[in-house]
């Protein structure tokens, strides 16, 4: 590693920085103040969020190998500012809502600064023992994160679970990545689909199938899929909400940004490749069957939006099988991906930032505590419904231009009955998304209530997911080119 | 010098006590005494791999030491976590700890 590689890593150390400046502030400086200035240390951590994004600039998407375990490609680039954003968000929607319920709320900041670091690390990893470690530090954050109400039963029952499901989780797919290790000899992902395809090949092939099965335990445990999802509806109801919709949307997006890297560069031979579309063609089925039949009898939205999260993960993995070497195409599978997971993360962090809002005013998380809210607070009850009907894929949405991107590289692959299966399955989720919407608008309330009133944050975070949600909807053109521009750095590894 | 399936063998029989004690013991410290023992047998795989296949690349060793540190640093956390529940409610059983289900 040479000095002047220094500069791909330049967001990475301007969050490792300001990671540390954030807690410095808080313990030196910010905790014997009043309370009005405690409230600056959101801002500190945006404007860290900010810089690091502008450190992208130099050496961002150059396709360059560093230190040889990190590689700062376009698709490296794409969840980069994929995780500023998401955590940027997560800062505007934390603001109110951490400050009223700990005094301990600096850490948060600096806690969540240390997240989108992990990310922007496990995104360019291209080495086993990086992508281990990034995905450790990532998820050994995320338990804090989620157990963050020291008080709260309920905050400390999520981490625990969190924690033992991501553990042993993280134990099998180790257990897959020494495998590998024993059979090519070594770590790194370019050189694992050489050692697995020649030389040894009749040795080491039968290993594929396991190693993949085994691997996937800790990918599918952090994208959340089916059967590695158990944790995730008791962590996303229990967990701080700001925190839930970090999961949802930023933690996920890791989990298949890995899973897309690992097996299309680790294992992309066509050999190995006709193995774990298989493999994952199933684990999408019953992931998004399981999660949208389970969302049906939820009764808390918090609840609901984790099996959602969890049915919306199988609709992704399509795009995944779906995947075509051929990066002319327009659909190429993982553009469909990207740009299914971008719209999901304004979507989803939008209707999470309505569920603070409304927990912040009322406290309450039942989706019949949300009947007659359009009288109550037209404007939430109006932005719930933009992100509800996207969530379902309903023009002209953001949801709808990821479903359709999805959708598409299935149809061009032919996988008929995945997407026979797929369109039942959207057409289920309707229903109980369409639910709260019924419940909103046409279901008077109990009871008379107070208009719900939203902090300046949170009311920044509304506008920004909101427009973006239908803007993507509307003016789908640049995103469409910069997920595909992003997409053909790893399509080129598929053989 | 010992064959590398023996390790090989080892390692996948303290993989499965590993699992079954993560699967069976009620108890979260049982649980974690579990996890550590999966990642016990990664590490003798990736030492005996190492052994056997690359002595003169570290890789297989470098990667069991890094899986030490993480895992020290995953018991510290877990730790952390199943003190603040016995705080809260005397107990660290799993099945004791069910608020929220369905």
């Amino acid at each position: 590693m040479r000095a002047s590689d220094l500069i791909h890593l330049l967001p990475e150390l301007i969050l490792l920085g300001g990671a540390a400046l954030v807690l410095l502030l808080d313990i030196v400086w910010l905790r014997r103040a009043e309370e009005r200035r405690r409230q600056l240390l959101p801002y500190v951590a945006l404007g860290v969020l900010l810089v690091a994004a502008l450190g992208l600039i130099p050496g961002g998407g150059d396709n360059v190998s560093v230190a040889t375990m990190l590689v700062f490609d376009p698709f490296a680039l794409f969840f980069k500012v994929f995780a500023l954003l998401a955590v940027a968000l997560i800062v505007l929607l934390a603001t109110p809502y951490m400050q009223t319920r700990t005094p301990f709320s600096g850490e948060f900041y600096a806690l969540l600064l240390a997240t989108a670091l992990a990310i922007c690390l496990a995104v360019s990893a291209s080495n086993l023992v990086m992508i281990y470690l990034s995905m450790e530090f990532l998820s050994i954050t995320s338990y804090v994160l989620a157990g963050y109400f020291r008080q709260d039963r309920k905050s400390g029952e999520a981490a625990l679970k969190y924690f033992l499901y991501g553990a042993t989780a993280s134990a099998v797919m180790l257990y897959g990545m020494s495998l590998l290790y024993g059979a090519t000899g070594t770590t790194d992902l370019a050189g694992l689909v050489a050692g697995l395809s020649s030389g040894a090949a009749g040795q080491s092939a039968w290993l594929v199938t396991p190693a993949i099965i085994l691997l996937l335990a800790g990918f599918g445990f952090k994208a959340s899929l089916v059967p590695f999802h158990q944790w995730a509806p008791d962590t996303y109801e229990g967990a701080p909400t700001p925190v839930t919709a970090f999961l949802s949307t930023a933690s996920k997006a890791t989990g298949f940004a890995i899973l897309m890297r690992v097996f299309l560069v680790g294992m992309g031979a066509a050999s190995m490749a006709s193995q774990w579309i298989s493999l994952l063609v199933a684990l999408s089925v019953v992931t998004m069957t399981l999660g949208n039949l389970t969302a049906l009898r939820q009764t808390n939205i918090k609840r609901l939006l984790a099996y959602s999260s969890i049915a919306q993960a199988g609709y992704i993995l399509i795009g995944v099988v779906a995947v075509v070497s051929d990066s002319t195409r327009i659909f190429t599978g993982i553009n469909g991906v990207l740009i299914y997971l971008l719209a999901y993360l304004f979507t989803n962090v939008g209707a999470f930032a309505v569920v603070t809002a409304i927990e912040d005013a009322t406290g309450k998380l039942e989706i019949k505590d949300y009947s007659g809210l359009v009288r109550r607070s037209p404007w939430l009850a109006g932005l719930l419904f933009i992100f509800l009907i996207s969530l379902t894929g309903v023009p002209p949405t953001g949801g709808f231009l990821g479903k359709f991107f999805v959708f598409g590289a299935a149809v061009q692959t032919r996988m008929w009955v995945l997407l026979a299966i797929a369109a039942v399955n959207s057409v289920v989720a309707a229903f109980y998304y369409l639910n709260i919407v019924r419940y909103m608008f046409f279901v008077p309330a109990a009871e008379e209530g107070e208009p719900i009133r939203v902090g300046r944050p949170l009311q920044g975070a509304l506008a920004i997911t909101a427009v973006v949600t239908v803007l993507l909807g509307l003016i789908p053109g640049p995103v469409i080119l910069w997920a595909s521009e992003s997409a053909r750095s790893l399509l080129l590894a598929l053989r | 010098m010992v064959p590398l399936s023996w390790y090989l063998i080892l390692a996948a029989a303290l993989f499965c006590i590993g699992v079954f004690g993560a699967l069976a013991r009620r108890n979260a410290v049982g649980i974690l005494m579990g996890i550590e023992l999966m990642l016990n047998a990664v590490n003798i795989n990736l030492v005996a791999f190492w052994r056997h296949i690359g002595p003169d690349q570290m890789t297989g060793q470098l990667f069991a030491i890094f899986v030490i540190t993480v895992a020290a640093a995953e018991a510290a956390v877990g730790l952390a976590l199943i003190i603040a529940i016995y705080r809260q409610r005397n107990t660290v059983n799993v099945e004791e700890i069910d608020m929220m289900k369905g």
